[in-house]
């Protein structure tokens, strides 16, 4: 199954977009997979929560995420621009329940 | 002036690999890293992780594949300049290229194999007012020579590893040292983490937690910092000579992309039915810094395009030379060292 997301860019653009659930996706890759920011600005560690490439702010309140572990907690600790809700795309892998999310890109850094 | 057969931008596992194929083929390698290390990401970013992709090895940690990696270029004697970031790059007469540091060291060679990987790795600046005015008034994004701070005061902000290890080689060396972290946690080798805390009870590490900085001031120089604390809201004024922000590094593709090189989407445009050669001559691009249709940014990808990479440099310094692929079962590897590796003889001997 497909599922929507919406995500804002950090040009302030929005796009829609359709995610697979079953191809072991995370957000992240999901945004590098449409272009969302430029190759080598977002994802720069392949995924590992060591950069903050590819934090985002979760604007759903209705939708549960997974429960953040360590390594994304002390990642967002030394981040720059980080929000209340701010997550790492990388540590959100892509499921059903996470059908109609929407995301806004955090900055550069 | 440096000399070389190859000129190797960038010392991660693709950097360091080309060595051994160049070796093979009987050319020199110097190579350039931002980093003071050599191993790129891997040594930077993530040495303790495991890699499982590597063929002949089902698990290795990012560490210990440039360890090895290093063991076995050893008898091709690369020559290294760290902690130097290649900037410049000029044509001569001659054909050959110079590629000079911003610290001024120049190196000369007819090809230039970039293995830049994600590009050199600039600090994460924090958003304060003003940085930019104290960088080298007082503000440092890395310690490049602890005895700088020797009877100084010196504040450290950060919760990683760097800002662990620093503080605890400052607290014996500055007079006083303050380590701000935003948060209490800190994220770092076990044995770091506890060497703070017990430099800490004996009053040799000032430690704020959780806070953070946020104002610079000082006319000339820096000469104290706003803090704020985290959980009361409180902000108060500490003076100090230095501060030393380490919120890790951000690779960003650099002066490379000024050479004159085509660049498509943060990397640079490769042959890749050939050589991995760039659009101009005699400059290669090879591992994850380079692209081409249906690019792969993985170690092994890397390794195949050094391979390819060096063949075709050696036509290029050796024109009328005939070269014969030749496995290393078969002909061994002959160091420059003098050392030489090859497969034992086989024996004809009767067991009666």
């Amino acid at each position: 199954m497909d599922i929507q997301l919406k995500i804002t860019d950090r040009e302030g653009k929005l796009h829609k977009v359709e995610a697979p659930t079953d191809m072991a996706l995370n957000l992240m890759e999901v945004m590098h997979m449409y272009e969302i920011a430029p190759e080598g600005t977002i994802g720069v560690c392949g995924g590992m929560a060591m950069c903050a490439s590819c934090q985002c702010y979760v604007q759903s309140n209705h939708i549960k995420l997974p429960e953040m572990q360590m390594d994304e907690e002390a990642m967002l600790s030394e981040a720059f621009y980080v929000k209340d809700n701010s997550r790492l795309g990388c540590q959100i892998p892509i499921a059903e329940e996470l059908d109609g999310l929407e995301v806004t890109l955090a900055p550069e850094s | 002036m440096i000399k070389t057969d190859i000129l190797i931008i960038g010392a991660g596992p693709t950097g360091l690999f080309t060595v051994f194929e160049a070796g093979l083929l009987k050319l020199k390698c110097h190579l350039i890293d931002g980093l003071p290390q050599p191993g790129g990401q891997l040594a930077e970013l993530y040495p303790k992780k495991p890699i499982y992709d590597i063929p002949g090895y089902p698990e290795v940690s990012a560490g210990s594949l440039v360890d090895n990696l290093m063991e076995q270029i050893k008898p091709f004697q690369p020559g290294f300049t760290l902690g130097e970031k290649a900037t410049h790059l000029k044509k001569l007469d001659n054909g050959n290229f110079v590629v000079t540091t911003d610290e001024g060291t120049e190196h000369e060679a007819p090809i230039v194999a970039i293995a830049g990987g994600l590009g050199s790795f600039e600090p994460r600046k924090p958003a304060l007012e003003n940085l930019d005015f104290y960088e080298k008034r007082g503000v440092h994004y890395m310690v490049k020579n602890p005895q700088d701070f020797k009877n100084k005061d010196v504040v450290i902000a950060g919760g990683g590893d760097s800002a662990l290890d620093w503080s605890i080689v400052l607290s014996d060396i500055a007079s006083s040292v303050t380590l701000i972290h935003r948060r209490s946690e800190f994220r770092g080798a076990l044995e770091s983490v506890d060497r703070v805390k017990d430099l800490k009870d004996v009053g040799k590490i000032n430690l704020i937690t959780p806070a953070e900085i946020t104002a610079l001031h000082g006319k000339e120089k820096l000469e104290s910092l706003s803090i704020k604390k985290n959980d009361s809201d409180e902000t108060f004024q500490l003076s100090t000579d230095h501060f030393i922000p380490l919120f890790g590094l951000s690779p960003k593709l650099g002066p490379i992309a000024n050479w004159g090189l085509e660049i498509e989407k943060n990397a640079i445009k490769v042959d890749n039915s050939l050589d991995y050669q760039t659009n101009i001559p005699g400059i290669y691009a090879i591992g994850d810094v380079n692209t081409y249709p249906g690019k792969l940014k993985l170690i092994l990808c890397g390794f195949h395009e050094a391979t390819m990479m060096c063949q075709s440099a050696f036509k290029k310094i050796n024109p009328n030379k005939k070269y014969v692929m030749k496995y290393t079962t078969v002909g061994g590897v002959t160091g420059f060292d003098g050392s030489k590796k090859e497969a034992p003889k086989a024996v004809v001997k009767s067991l009666d």
